[in-house]
């Protein structure tokens, strides 16, 4: 890495010449020197050389990797492609007589994300206080709750429903506990970004008057972060919903149990009447979450 | 300061005309309680009845035994598997992973860029663009594992299902993403354009890719992260990856081999997340 200085001493014999470099000088530019040129007054600009081509060249050799370790290959994508609309074509017409075994799992699916979800926003709340700078002055602390929601976060939710159910046995509760932990360390992610970046004023002036910490936090910090937080849980459980369709498949209850029992038998009739149930539903909850979402902001 | 009395309580008006400039902001507060207490009754009615998914009948007397095991997994994983460079190994299946990843990202976002154009309101009728987004809401209802399914009717189980899938998946979101892009699309610079007489090439290539990349390239490198993460469920329809060996592994009860898929994984994700946030940080600042 060079910076800036070097690049103005090289240029500093000329005198008349000013030097504007605006970013700093990386490697890269060392190898591919930028382009000079003189602007009418004298100074002198430096266009640095486009990292597109590097950056293609490297996409496009890996992608050549890639569609060797994959067997990728187009010719079986076109002679074969309409196999994939077989399933689909089974789907339709769907059976509708089949909604009333459909209701109750989806009616799980939807309790397991209202509770999962709600139980994960809430437990976030004091971790991200935790993991914030701006709360915590403890370095060792601080590394400790990020460490926490970091490994908690890169846990596939999946193979969290699959643990909880050795744990919980089969059903909705493995699911919520899946659910549970994946919104806690999402949100727990979201709030203590939202808190480090509030607005320190109101928490400074109340710590002048004597306020403690708990107290700066509910009143000044609180209502700043307060909507984009509710926001975000919106968000999360919205997804949650289309989410927990899926952990239904390692036994965690709802409607993926269903789901996979249809397919399995191969009734598509019945997989398609699911899919319109769930549409239905994911579509009716991201339109409340959405109004919602809109009324916080 | 009359034009906001008219919506406060008229006994606190009264109390409003005498007072200080200080009281006068404390009581021209919104007061939202009875809003709060409806949010809240809502709430709790929606908690009560969803309290029935909380159900530990169901639970093991074996529980606690199988959450020993799995930290012993975790404590003294395979060694063999780990650091072997056999086709089996967890770096083989871990590389493997990042292509179906990384092909599958590439192939959703470049499919998704016509898509979200024809269903952004700025560019496309709206009802036109309402059929756009009906479309791409459907193709995120459909779990993943079901595209996996389907797709294995056309290449056979293994790794090229596995790509094809996470391709469909990714063009829900990552189109839908798209989209908010396009409609926040700055138009005053393509009219400045205009008024220096660019060509209609020009404008493309100036006025609309420029302002649009950084974000297009911020959502493809977030997708690739989110697929990486999710390439887990792929196994559980064999679609390659990691997913089926460690979900085999866990089924079974092996858990020093689950251990040894589990730190791999780990570390791939963080090391991946690392370097996504980087990216995407300086992406953000231009």
């Amino acid at each position: 890495m060079t910076t800036v200085p070097t690049a103005v001493k090289a240029t500093s014999d000329t005198s008349e010449h000013r030097v504007v470099v605006g970013a700093k000088l990386t490697r890269f530019d060392q190898i591919f020197k930028p382009t000079k040129s003189y602007l009418a007054d004298g100074t002198e600009v430096w266009e640095p050389r486009s990292r597109v081509p590097i950056i293609l060249i490297f996409v496009l050799a890996f992608s050549v990797l890639s569609i060797y370790m994959t067997d990728f290959s187009l010719t079986v994508l076109v002679t074969r492609g309409k196999q994939f609309f077989v399933i689909i074509g089974n789907m339709f017409p769907p059976n509708w007589n089949y909604w009333h075994k459909v209701l109750g799992p989806l009616l799980d699916t939807i309790k397991m994300s209202v509770i999962g979800s709600f139980t994960g926003a809430v437990l976030a709340i004091p971790l991200a206080v935790v993991a914030s700078s701006n709360m915590v002055r403890n370095k060792v602390v601080l590394m400790v709750a990020r460490g926490i929601l970091a490994v908690v976060r890169t846990l596939p939710s999946l193979i969290t429903a699959l643990i909880a159910t050795f744990v919980f046995g089969l059903g909705t509760m493995a699911g919520t506990i899946a659910i549970g932990l994946f919104t806690f360390s999402y949100l727990g992610k979201q709030l203590y970004e939202m808190i480090e970046t509030a607005d320190m004023g109101p928490d400074e002036a109340m710590i002048a008057l004597g306020a403690t910490r708990p107290a700066t936090f509910w009143t000044a910090i609180m209502p700043q972060v307060l909507p984009a937080y509710l926001s975000a849980s919106l968000y999360c459980f919205e997804g949650n919903v289309r989410y927990a369709a899926i952990l239904g498949y390692v036994g965690a209850g709802g409607i993926g149990l269903t789901l996979n029992e249809n397919v399995q038998w191969r009734q598509y009739p019945n997989v398609g009447m699911v899919f319109v149930l769930l549409f239905a539903t994911v579509v009716f909850i991201e339109w409340i979450s959405h109004y919602l979402r809109k009324k916080l902001t | 300061m009359t034009k906001n009395l008219s919506k406060i309580d008229p006994g606190v008006k009264d109390a409003l005309l005498d007072a200080t400039p200080v009281q006068r902001a404390l009581l021209s507060e919104p007061r939202s309680w009875r809003r709060n207490i409806i949010v809240l009754v809502i709430l709790g009615a929606l908690l009560a009845w969803s309290s029935s998914a909380v159900d530990l009948a169901n639970m093991t007397e074996g529980g606690m035994k199988i959450v020993n095991n799995i930290f012993s997994g975790l404590i003294h994983p395979d060694k063999a598997l780990l650091f072997s460079l056999s086709e089996k190994s967890v770096a083989y299946l871990l590389f493997e992973t990042i292509c179906i990843a990384f092909l599958g990202t590439l192939v959703g976002a470049v499919l998704a860029v016509p898509l979200a154009f024809v269903s952004a309101t700025n560019i496309v009728p709206a009802p036109l663009a309402l059929i756009g987004r009906t479309v791409l809401m459907a193709i995120r209802t459909v779990p993943v594992m079901v595209y996996g399914l389907m797709f294995m009717r056309v290449t056979g189980p293994g790794p090229f299902a596995g790509l094809m899938t996470m391709g469909l998946a990714s063009i829900g979101m990552v189109a839908k993403m798209y989209i908010e892009y396009i409609e926040d699309l700055d138009t005053r610079i393509l009219e400045s354009l205009d008024a220096a007489g660019c060509t209609l090439f020009q404008k493309i290539r100036f006025g609309i890719i420029a302002q649009l990349i950084p974000d297009f390239l911020s959502t493809i490198i977030y997708r690739f992260d989110m697929n990486l993460r999710d390439a887990t469920v792929l196994g559980l329809v064999g679609a390659g990856g990691i997913g089926a060996p460690l979900i085999f592994a866990m089924q079974a009860y092996r858990w020093s081999e689950a251990g040894a898929i589990l730190w791999g994984l780990l570390l791939l994700i963080l090391m991946i997340e690392v370097a996504s946030t980087r990216i995407r940080v300086k992406l953000a600042q231009g």
